[in-house]
């Protein structure tokens, strides 16, 4: 990849990174604190991109002619290219024996070319433009356990009618506590909708620490009224009252409280689709 | 999708500015070809694409990428300032003139010395050819990726609920890099090494040369991180997760297994501690051994290390180490998680 390919990519890099740091696309993939991080990073990458572009234009053309005869200055503008990183590229140890002063006498006089796995950069950009894919669903919640773990306390329950809870909060009071906290008061719990093989509904949130890659589900079973059809990864906004009934998880032998359940609507989707309360 | 059509004005820009020797196919002509055919082929692309699978994979390796980015591009800042703005000499001067003190002087300086494995190879390649003891420099060849303040970090931050984590990974990497060095000094024969050819970025500006390295970094260590990112996505979305159960269930598959899959997985230091704190199955102490491996040995190193000091070294340092920071680092997580 010659040098203004390498610009461009850097620069759509970037600019992709701030169209998902300034939209709440990047809460699909990552937690929210990483926000600025993302943005100076995709800040750094535009101006690497200009800097390339700039230095590229100001590159006097006699010198190329030097670097071919293999004169002290070739090495000078080839170095952070040349030499091992070549090797790496090749994934052949041997790849820089023959020196960069090889590289601007090849071909298109733009310098030495950098490894093919440069390329591979495309790729995310591509997902995360033109596919921009959803957060995990209920595919990645039924193919691992549960990981609900037990709540270091137990607060009473705030004032409100019904009670809005995190679904991991409730999954914690329900599992852990017999319900105690919860008495008889009814809660409001959001999440996706997943039916496992038996068709039995969960009420699903995905925790994470930093990113997708490490979310886990929390899953609530669902009984009582439910909706004629339930659509997997569908949100929900569920009130409902404690229920002792509980299962095991198939995957990890987790346990898996119910929610016996008064209305279920419909809701979009979250802004931040992740549990993150294990990062406070 | 305004991301997408913006693009072609630098590069169009940049297509005058070629040489007219005529007309040739560039990387720059193949990029936009490239993205030409995803705008245009997007219907067809997203519908295959809109398997579950598909999704999930996707989802978890923009996660990894843009997860891990921020963290290689503040890697890659600081390094490109230390090789431009540090003079080489500087460190021949730091260093004790022992190479027994040498090693584990050096291998300290990792920890200040901020970067992933993709730095510290060219790093460590210009500290021997300044006349540094090349038993120093490998060890902080080796201690650099793993124990800088920015992979402490990231690893403090991928593991929140274990702190220890942090300690007991810059631990056993010191150890092992240190290990490694003195091994070097008593069994190491120089004419393994090949001196490399290299010169630095004297004669050109500094903006140049930072902005040089800025771009060489991110675009190298990028594409590695891409690589990586697409294998833990495909472990995480394809792989049964009843493999790595079986896997995790036995204390010593699951070092082994992690320990390998360090390897295939060359992901870069600054973003292998997420990877692993998602790899929730397994014991800390197989996870601590994957971060300790992950920066010391995986395939792109190998490259690295095979192109800067020659395959013959390649060959027999890689393998020790692997062994090396496998057999300190079970202890390590023994006794400090």
């Amino acid at each position: 990849m010659n040098r203004q390919a390498q610009a461009a990519v850097l620069f759509l890099v970037g600019g992709a990174m701030l169209h998902a740091g300034t939209t709440s696309l990047y809460l699909r993939y990552v937690k929210a604190g990483l926000q600025p991080l993302l943005l100076a990073a995709g800040a750094v990458l535009i101006v690497a991109a200009l800097a390339t572009v700039w230095y590229e234009l100001r590159r006097p053309r006699p010198v190329r002619r030097l670097r071919d005869g293999g004169e002290p200055h070739d090495t000078v503008l080839g170095d952070p290219d040349g030499g091992p990183d070549d090797g790496r590229g090749d994934g052949h140890g041997d790849g820089h024996d023959h020196g960069h002063g090889e590289g601007p006498g090849s071909g298109h006089g733009h310098g030495h070319r950098e490894p093919r796995i440069s390329w591979l950069l495309v790729l995310p950009l591509f997902a995360l433009i033109l596919v921009a894919p959803p957060a995990l669903g209920s595919y990645s919640a039924l193919r691992a356990g549960t990981a609900l773990q037990p709540p270091l306390a137990s607060p009473a329950l705030p004032s409100g009618d019904p009670v809005p809870l995190s679904l991991v909060d409730y999954a914690g009071r329900a599992a852990y506590g017999h319900g105690h906290s919860l008495g008889h008061r009814k809660v409001e719990i959001t999440g996706f909708v997943a039916l496992d093989h038996g068709g039995t509904p969960y009420l699903v949130r995905m925790a994470l620490n930093c990113c997708a890659a490490d979310a886990q589900p929390v899953k609530v079973g669902l009984s009582g009224k439910l909706p004629p059809v339930l659509q997997p990864d569908s949100w929900l906004q569920v009130t409902g009252t404690f229920s002792a009934r509980r299962t095991k998880d198939p995957v990890n032998g987790g346990i898996i409280p119910f929610l016996d359940v008064i209305e279920a609507k419909p809701v979009p989707t979250p802004k931040d689709p992740y549990d993150e309360s294990w990062n406070q | 999708m305004t991301i997408v059509k913006a693009p072609p004005a630098p590069v169009d820009r940049r297509h005058d500015e070629e040489p007219s020797q005529g007309w040739q196919f560039t990387s720059s002509h193949g990029l936009v070809l490239l993205l030409l055919l995803l705008v245009v082929g997007q219907g067809p692309i997203r519908r295959v694409l809109a398997a579950p699978v598909m999704q999930s994979w996707m989802t978890v390796f923009l996660a990894v990428v843009v997860q891990a980015l921020p963290f290689l591009v503040l890697g890659v800042l600081l390094s490109a300032a230390l090789a431009v703005f540090v003079p080489p000499s500087f460190f021949a001067r730091a260093l004790p003139k022992r190479p027994a003190l040498a090693v584990p002087v050096a291998g300290m300086a990792g920890a200040v010395l901020p970067g992933c494995e993709c730095a510290s190879v060219p790093v460590a390649g210009a500290l021997v050819r300044r006349g540094v003891t090349p038993a120093a420099a490998l060890a902080f060849l080796l201690s650099a990726p793993a124990i800088n303040p920015i992979v402490l970090t990231a690893t403090a931050v991928a593991f929140p609920r274990n702190p220890e984590m942090v300690l007991a990974r810059f631990a056993a990497s010191l150890l092992v890099a240190c290990a490694m060095g003195w091994m070097w000094q008593r069994l190491g024969r120089t004419d393994w090494l090949k001196p490399p050819v290299r010169a630095s970025y004297e004669g050109r500006s500094k903006g140049a040369a930072f902005w040089g390295s800025v771009r060489h970094d991110v675009m190298h260590a990028g594409g590695f991180l891409v690589v990586g990112a697409m294998a833990a996505a495909t472990l995480k979305a394809v792989a049964p997760a009843s493999w790595l159960r079986t896997a995790a269930g036995n204390p010593v598959v699951a070092i082994l297994a992690l320990s390998v899959l360090a390897v295939l997985l060359s992901i870069c230091s600054e973003a292998d501690a997420f990877v692993a704190a998602s790899l929730s199955q397994f014991s800390l102490t197989a996870r601590l051994v994957f971060l300790v491996v992950g920066p010391m040995i995986d395939l792109k190193l190998f490259a690295m290390q095979a192109g800067t000091f020659g395959r013959s070294f390649a060959l027999r340092f890689a393998p020790a180490t692997f062994a090396l920071a496998i057999l300190v680092s079970v202890p390590a997580g023994a006794v400090l998680l």
